[in-house]
């Protein structure tokens, strides 16, 4: 398969007041098109520093990463983020902050009416029609991070980063969500980097699973192929040995491979 | 004699609506009961609405009286204080005589007799046209220049060390500056403003587009977004607040410097006018002027107070 991102030999290290901190070395990874991957390891292990890595907001102190055969100098809408912070700008409303990534990729092709329909559209996916003119700061921490998926999906990305991004919502909400990004998925055949934490989502949704060690100077620890086929329905998989298989195996890297950060939190 | 009878008739109904809700379970109410139960309601759906009308008032009353009596009763005690200075007699004239002057003044203060002549009203009006001018000069310049020291940091580190030099000089140090540039009292007053009033909004605006919150610039710099879209849909409303703060800081400081400037260029103003009034040794007035130059101040600095919470409020 043709290798999309490419990850070679990645370090990020830190300037801080107490000198150097070193957060992740030696990451080596391809994706290939097309593929959905999860990121998963502890708090703090650098899931977000590497995210922010492949989509250019920074640049790495070693090594290099390349998106398409090129190397990624600086961000750009081909790689959308869905940020673990949602980071919606509190004074548009939700459809107003779609908009804004609709029109910046689809303004110089369509009309003013295909970019508000488009909009629309990606507003409606995530079932906010009835929030689309409200602020921020009056809709629920799950209904931002909501639009912060609209946003990103809207711009119908060829690589789509995001951090945590079902992290706020409810069970029931995020099921939804899950099912809608798989769809979507299928449909668009983007890339797809996902970090979570939750080990019954990475399993559902990857092709790999990447497991990172702790920090500091975390790494790339096992990676797990999800041999599941699809289209793949929770409730079948539930009972499915290899989907158990593959959640044990990560668990047992999480909780008995990588648990002394359990260990200083007790 | 009201309150009396309706204590009483409360007192008698309690027994009697507790029956009322054993009522479903024995059916044995008889009438009277009954119709003091209906008398009860009536008399409760009628007091609390009373005492509801009447404790909101007394409240309202009650925090108008916490908010207003403080300055109140600041204001007595230094008219009080001034009184008790003055009552001896000396060249500073007491409150009763200050506003007998004063009513004298405010009579008709858009009186006009000729350019060296002009009631108070225009004295005032002709500062604030001055402040006007210069500080609107200053915002034209000041906020876009504040933008770009905050967006580009090679044309900060240029600019910085030129305002830091500049920013400690007095304004009125400007003024033969101006007088030669402009060889006019009037415009070389207006630049004194300008210079006055730049420093503020370049400098807030500058620290406020600094002070944009990185996820926001984050989101900027995935989307691409143009360089006017990133100043109109991000860091303008960012800034706004930090804007805003600079405005406020700018226009008191230009309606000090405006006395002082008008002072040493004469012609019409509340600071020229000031200067004329102790040629003539009308203490009274001066001690007018001090109370206008402050009272227009105060209203200065609130309106844009109360333009910084509207506009913030629409924009977050
Ligand atoms: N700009 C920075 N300067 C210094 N240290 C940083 C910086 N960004 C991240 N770090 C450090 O790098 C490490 C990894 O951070 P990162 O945010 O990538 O963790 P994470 O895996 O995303 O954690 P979480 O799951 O809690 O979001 C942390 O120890 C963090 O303190
Ligand atoms: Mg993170």
């Amino acid at each position: 398969m043709e290798k999309f991102v490419q990850i070679e030999k990645v370090g990020q290290t830190f300037e801080t007041k107490k000198g150097k901190f070193v957060a992740l070395r030696d990451i080596d990874l391809t994706l290939r098109q097309g593929e959905f991957v999860a990121l998963i390891g502890h708090s703090g292990c650098g899931k977000s520093t590497l995210l922010n890595l492949i989509a250019g907001l920074t640049t790495p102190t070693t090594g290099v990463l390349l998106c398409d055969g090129r190397e990624i100098a600086g961000p750009g809408p081909e790689r959308a983020v869905v940020f673990q912070n949602h980071s919606l700008l509190p004074w548009l409303t939700c459809f107003e902050n779609v908009y804004l990534a609709v029109e910046r990729v689809f303004g110089q092709k369509e009309g003013k009416a295909k970019l508000k329909e488009r909009t629309a559209a990606a507003i409606s996916l995530v079932g906010l029609d009835h929030a689309s003119s409200k602020y921020p700061h009056e809709i629920s921490g799950g209904m931002k991070q909501r639009v912060g998926i609209a946003r990103a999906l809207s711009m119908e990305p060829k690589v789509l980063l995001m951090d945590e991004p079902f992290g706020a919502l409810d069970a029931l909400t995020r099921a939804k969500l899950q099912d809608e990004l798989m769809k979507i998925c299928e449909k668009t055949q983007a890339t797809v980097v996902m970090v979570t934490h939750d080990v019954d989502e990475a399993v559902l949704l990857s092709d790999r699973i990447v497991m990172m060690t702790n920090g500091p100077a975390a790494t790339i620890g096992e990676i797990l192929e999800v041999n599941l086929p699809r289209p793949r329905a929770r409730l079948e998989l539930a009972h499915d040995a290899a989907y158990i298989d593959c959640r044990a195996a990560v668990l047992k890297f999480l909780y008995e491979k990588q648990a002394h950060v359990e260990k200083i939190a007790a | 004699m009201s309150t009396l009878t309706i204590s009483g008739d409360l007192a008698g109904a309690l027994p009697v609506d507790r029956s009322t809700q054993n009522a479903p379970s024995g059916d044995c109410t008889s009438n009277p009961p009954a119709q003091a139960v209906k008398e009860t309601m009536m008399e409760k759906s009628a007091t609390p609405s009373a005492v509801e009308s009447g404790t909101p008032l007394a409240e309202h009353l009650n925090a108008l009286g916490r908010l207003v009596m403080p300055p109140v009763l600041g204001l007595l005690l230094l008219i009080g204080i001034w009184y008790v200075a003055t009552l001896s007699g000396g060249a500073i004239p007491g409150p009763v005589k200050v506003w007998d002057a004063a009513s004298v003044l405010f009579a008709d203060p858009f009186y006009n007799n000729g350019p060296n002549d002009l009631g108070i009203g225009w004295n005032v009006l002709a500062s604030l046209e001055r402040v006007g001018i210069g500080f609107g000069l200053a915002a034209l310049v000041g906020i876009p220049l504040g933008f770009m020291l905050g967006r580009f940091t090679f044309l900060a580190n240029m600019i910085n060390p030129i305002i830091s030099l500049l920013r400690p000089v007095s304004p009125l140090a400007w003024l033969p500056i101006g007088l030669l540039v402009f060889q006019k009292a009037d415009p070389a007053a207006t630049w004194t403003i300008f210079i006055c009033s730049i420093w503020p909004m370049i400098m807030n605006t500058a620290q406020g587009v600094q002070r944009v919150p990185q996820d926001y610039l984050n989101v900027a710099r995935v989307l691409d977004l143009s360089e006017w879209k990133v100043v109109t849909k991000i860091l303008f409303p960012a800034v706004l607040p930090y804007m805003l703060t600079g405005i406020r800081l700018s226009i008191g400081t230009a309606w000090l410097v405006i006395v002082a400037a008008e002072m040493l260029t004469g012609g019409v103003g509340i600071g020229f006018w000031v200067w004329d009034e102790w040629n003539n040794l009308k203490v009274e007035h001066i001690i007018i002027a001090i109370f206008i130059i402050g009272i227009v101040g105060l209203l200065l600095e609130q309106a844009l107070i109360l333009l910084a919470k509207k506009l913030t409020k629409e924009s977050s």
